[in-house]
């Protein structure tokens, strides 16, 4: 019998558990029930965000796929498509980061090639607590191998991310994860269930007790025994998993399938419930027949087994021997579960009796959707507040502080352990402004990235919202990219907590405000809420990925200085804006003050004109003005040159020097230029009404800022590149 | 002249060298099926880099037993050319082709980066386009790439010419520090006694392109096809 007790622990409300009894005209048995769980639990149903995703543009002519597939699909021309994804996995990465971490990758994954897509890029976006604790560099350490453990053995290589660090992060880090799939734009795969009587197959790894419950959990706070839950995180085949990219791709090439879902979050439930809702069908299948690595599995168990490694397939009714032989060549299971039935039911057999039989539309389409109520948060009126504080003394020092900050430090400790050069695509190494990756046998490239300031999202969402689109769209056109399509990945608090909602509407209001004023559709992405331990939330954390394209791989630029003698040119204003910024927060330990603010069509035009020079060669190199400001980005331009070559410059705006030094101002980039183009370059400026201004020369072996001809930054390339380069393995003592 | 490239389940860099063979150096060149005993004729066995089996018992240990490997192994000791790469160092180390063994990379990290290797033999089907103390930078990306034989064995290469590249740094200098996975004698690279079967812990199919950061690695690809036209 279900009784309340029951029905809580499944993370349902009386209210929902009623609306299930009236559906299927009947109490669920416990089985059903726990099928309703998974379907209906936030991670999969969208319930208290669906309302407010709907502001976000999803249209575009090159869009192929938007929001509602396993990815999101677009037209890179030349018959081929971009199919990509961004997904969390937070919770488990907390309780044990290594298959936390893992599975994360080889749940995204799945994703991409369910579609048809052989997987080309990984990337993520990691946000843990500061690495004073050992705790949270234990974890740090552990998602690291996690994801290079998985991602190295698949061969798909990780070639970018970002990683931010903030307290909110010590209890509840965030691992969100993005992987970029190129397929033939007339061979992609959806989850259809089509043909009545076509056969449904069970492929890949063999089903255990492993995972149940995990979308549950993903949906929950967590509290003192969170670490319990540790048996609910799977464990990662990432051998398997190759196996099963292999076996399918070769089965997609061939016209012996109907459609075919991983099995990912709510495994067996969630495939086949959404496969027959999509089609507008129903499955029967036989629990009996299922490959299990278990004795003496209940219904219950097998449904809401979140194993990996595992994909269903609908094949044509003929087709099912050639689709068998070809996983028996790549040694995995191909089984015969079921087939699709009419009627749109989930019916489900074991030992002879039906244990399920639900109306596939209740389960997928009929969940509560929520416009849960919203408030602003009291925090805003203090926290936005800066009280006075001290100008620096040695501007140089803090410099060099904000350059070994963990999060401006050079992450080289970090993607050194990722394989980022297997499949030969990647043009740029990881730490330029986007990631690179050529495309065979053409001129063009894909370049994407993952951005999102979260302190930014905490003290104006709105505001961060935007900026993380405009900042991902600036990295892109840093190196000569179009943005053609976004995936967001959206981590918040509990949303039955108003001000949480109130954080979340604000932030989706300025993604879509920045995704319309850029003409980019969402293409899909993910919502992470419940990211609450012990009642504590983290920032909102709202993390973009942006894909271009770059037209002409051979023009594209990369962040450092080429040569000495070269003109640095500033593109865009600085303004006194030191809210929220890196400064603020590693000088003088506030999170405070407003987030700068950003004019999307300022903006705009800033990467316009950014791409214009890129594509008439105007430039050699450029790099975004974002965490640390303006003399952060100008040090990063020498270390990421390969020739470390320095620079002299001065800077003559009126306010206050650290602000401009180290504010974080939107809309900003560097650039250097060789002398015989800077003319060409300032007259197109002007032209384009984009304030350009000469800084100075690059040149010598010194970082070297005047201001008013005072000198106020003077240091070796060397010593910042020893303070940036070795701050992270310093942490974890390896050098 | 015919390239064959060894599929493993868990290769992963086996269409990368079918690309750099084929697209880059225009080369006929076929894969190899790790379940068969066909070697389609080809005239270089290229083991390529991976996971085969997932590697989760020593590298390249179920690889070597493969089927195919028969034939691999035969081929090598009519004298036939075999190029591990990595993993297909690794592999080759297991089939006993090549002395020695990989143990974990001393700082115990996957390590994926552009390093130096110098050629230290460039008498060998693989090398001889190159100079001898030629500095090459290629990628590594391995996790048990820290090579490892005994003090008998280490004398017996020395004395045969057998280290064909060691890690060193852009001029060309031996130090720990260029030796990122702590091998022995700083071995990046190791032939046969025969001179016709090479295992190297770099990926020249990774370098062989400007795009990609370093054209260095062409010049193994370069020597093979000059020796064998």
């Amino acid at each position: 019998m279900i009784d309340k007790k029951i029905i809580e622990e499944h993370n349902l409300t009386l209210e929902e558990y009623e609306k299930i009894v009236q559906l299927i005209g009947r109490e669920p048995n416990i089985t059903e029930l726990g099928i309703f769980s998974l379907m209906w639990s936030e991670h999969c149903s969208y319930k208290s965000s669906k309302i407010h995703l709907k502001k976000l543009p999803v249209t575009g002519k090159n869009v192929v796929q938007g929001p509602g597939e396993n990815a999101g699909i677009i037209d890179i021309g030349d018959g081929l498509v971009a199919v990509f994804k961004i997904e969390s996995h937070n919770h488990p990465s907390y309780i044990e980061p290594y298959q936390g971490a893992a599975t994360g990758i080889g749940g995204i994954l799945r994703d991409i090639f369910t579609m048809g897509a052989r997987p080309i890029a990984l990337l993520d976006s990691l946000r843990f607590g500061p690495l004073s604790k050992p705790k949270n560099k234990s974890i740090m350490e552990g998602v690291v191998s996690g994801i290079a453990g998985y991602g190295n053995s698949i061969g798909v290589p990780t070639v970018g991310g970002d990683i931010y660090f903030n307290d909110c992060y010590s209890r509840n880090p965030l691992v969100n994860v993005f992987a970029l799939g190129i397929a033939e734009k007339n061979k992609i795969f959806y989850a259809k269930a089509e043909g009545i009587g076509n056969p449904v197959l069970y492929v890949g790894s063999k089903t255990g007790r492993d995972g149940i419950h995990g979308a549950t959990m993903a949906s929950a706070e967590f509290d003192q025994d969170s670490e319990k839950k540790r048996p609910n995180v799977q464990v990662g085949d990432p051998f398997k998993e190759k196996l099963l990219v292999e076996a399918c791709l070769e089965v997609m090439a061939k016209d012996i399938i109907v459609g075919i879902q991983d099995m990912g979050a709510a495994g067996l439930t969630c495939s086949t419930s959404e496969m027959a809702a999509n089609s507008g069908a129903g499955i029967e299948i036989n629990l009996d027949l299922v490959p299990q690595r278990e004795e003496g599995m209940t219904p219950y168990e097998m449904m809401l087994s979140e194993s990996q490694e595992r994909m269903l397939i609908v094949a044509k009714k003929d087709k099912v021997e050639e689709v068998q032989q070809i996983f028996s060549k790549w040694d995995l299971d191909a089984v015969t579960i079921g087939q699709v039935t009419e009627g749109g039911r989930l019916k489900v057999r074991f030992e002879g009796k039906i244990v399920v039989d639900l109306p596939v539309d209740a389960i997928i389409n009929l969940c509560p959707v929520y416009k849960r109520e919203s408030k602003i948060p009291s925090y805003l009126k203090s926290e936005t507040i800066i009280k006075p504080f001290p100008s620096p003394e040695n501007y140089s020092k803090t410099l060099l502080k904000l350059l070994s900050s963990a999060t401006i430090a050079e992450k080289e400790w970090v993607y050194r352990q990722y394989d980022h050069t297997v499949q030969v695509n990647t043009a740029f190494l990881p730490g330029a402004d986007a990631s690179l990756l050529r495309i065979k046998n053409s001129k063009k490239a894909l370049a994407l990235t993952l951005d999102g300031n979260s302190l930014y999202s905490y003290l104006d969402p709105r505001t961060g919202g935007k900026i993380a689109v405009a900042e991902a769209c600036r990295n892109l056109a840093c190196v000569g990219a179009r943005p053609v399509g976004v995936t967001n990945c959206l981590n918040f608090g509990n949303p039955e907590k108003p001000e949480i909602m109130w954080q979340f509407k604000e932030v989706v209001e300025g993604i879509a405000q920045a995704c319309s004023a850029f003409n980019i559709p969402v293409t899909g992405g993910n919502v992470s809420f419940y990211n609450d331990t012990e009642g504590i939330s983290i920032y909102p954390s709202p993390v973009l990925g942006v894909v271009g394209i770059v037209d002409d791989v051979s023009r594209a630029v990369s962040p450092g200085f080429k040569k000495a003698g070269d003109s640095v040119i500033l593109l865009g204003e600085n303004k006194e804006e030191l809210g929220c910024s890196e400064y603020l927060k590693c000088v003088f330990n506030m999170e405070k003050g407003i987030p700068p603010q950003i004019d999307l069509k300022e903006e705009k035009r800033i990467q316009e004109f950014c791409l214009e020079t890129i594509s008439m060669s105007l430039i050699e190199s450029a790099h975004d003005i974002s965490e640390g400001g303006l003399s952060i980005s100008l040090a990063e331009c020498s270390l990421l040159s390969p020739l470390k070559i320095g620079f002299s410059l001065a800077i003559q705006d009126d306010m206050r020097l650290d602000a401009l030094l180290f504010g974080e101002t939107q809309s900003r980039i560097v650039v250097s230029s060789s002398n015989q183009k800077v003319k060409k370059l300032l007259n197109l400026a002007k032209k384009r009404k984009v304030k350009a201004t000469v800084l100075g020369k690059t040149g010598g072996d010194r970082i070297i800022i005047y201001h008013s001809n005072k000198k106020i930054i003077d240091i070796p390339v060397n010593e910042a590149y020893k303070a940036w380069k070795e701050a992270i393995p310093d942490i974890f003592q390896v050098k | 002249m015919k390239f064959g490239v060894v599929i493993f389940p868990g290769s992963n860099c086996d269409y990368d060298t079918y690309y750099a063979l084929k697209n880059v150096f225009k080369q006929k060149t076929t894969f190899l099926w790790h379940k068969e005993h066909d070697l389609k004729n080809v005239d270089c066995v290229i083991l390529p880099g991976g996971f085969s089996y997932g590697d989760y018992l020593r590298s390249g240990s179920i690889a070597a037993f493969s089927p195919l490997m028969q034939e691999v192994k035969e081929f090598a000791l009519r004298g036939g050319l075999v190029l591990g790469i990595c993993n297909g160092f690794q592999i080759l180390l297991e089939l006993g082709l090549l002395p020695g063994a990989m143990l974990r990379n001393e700082k115990l990290k996957f390590l994926c980066q552009f390093i130096h290797i110098r050629v230290e033999n460039n008498k060998t089907p693989f090398s001889h386009q190159a100079k001898k103390g030629q500095i090459l930078k290629v990628p590594i990306a391995h996790f048990d790439g820290n090579y490892f034989a005994s003090p008998e064995t280490i004398l017996e290469i020395k004395k045969n010419s057998q280290i064909v590249f060691r890690y060193s740094d852009a001029k060309g200098q031996l130090n720990e520090e260029a030796n990122v996975n702590g091998s022995a004698e700083s071995i990046a690279g190791l032939i046969n006694k025969a001179g016709n079967v090479l295992g190297m812990m770099p990926h020249p199919e990774r370098a062989s392109e400007v795009l990609l950061g370093s054209e260095d690695g062409r010049i193994i690809f370069e020597s093979i096809i000059a020796k064998l036209s």
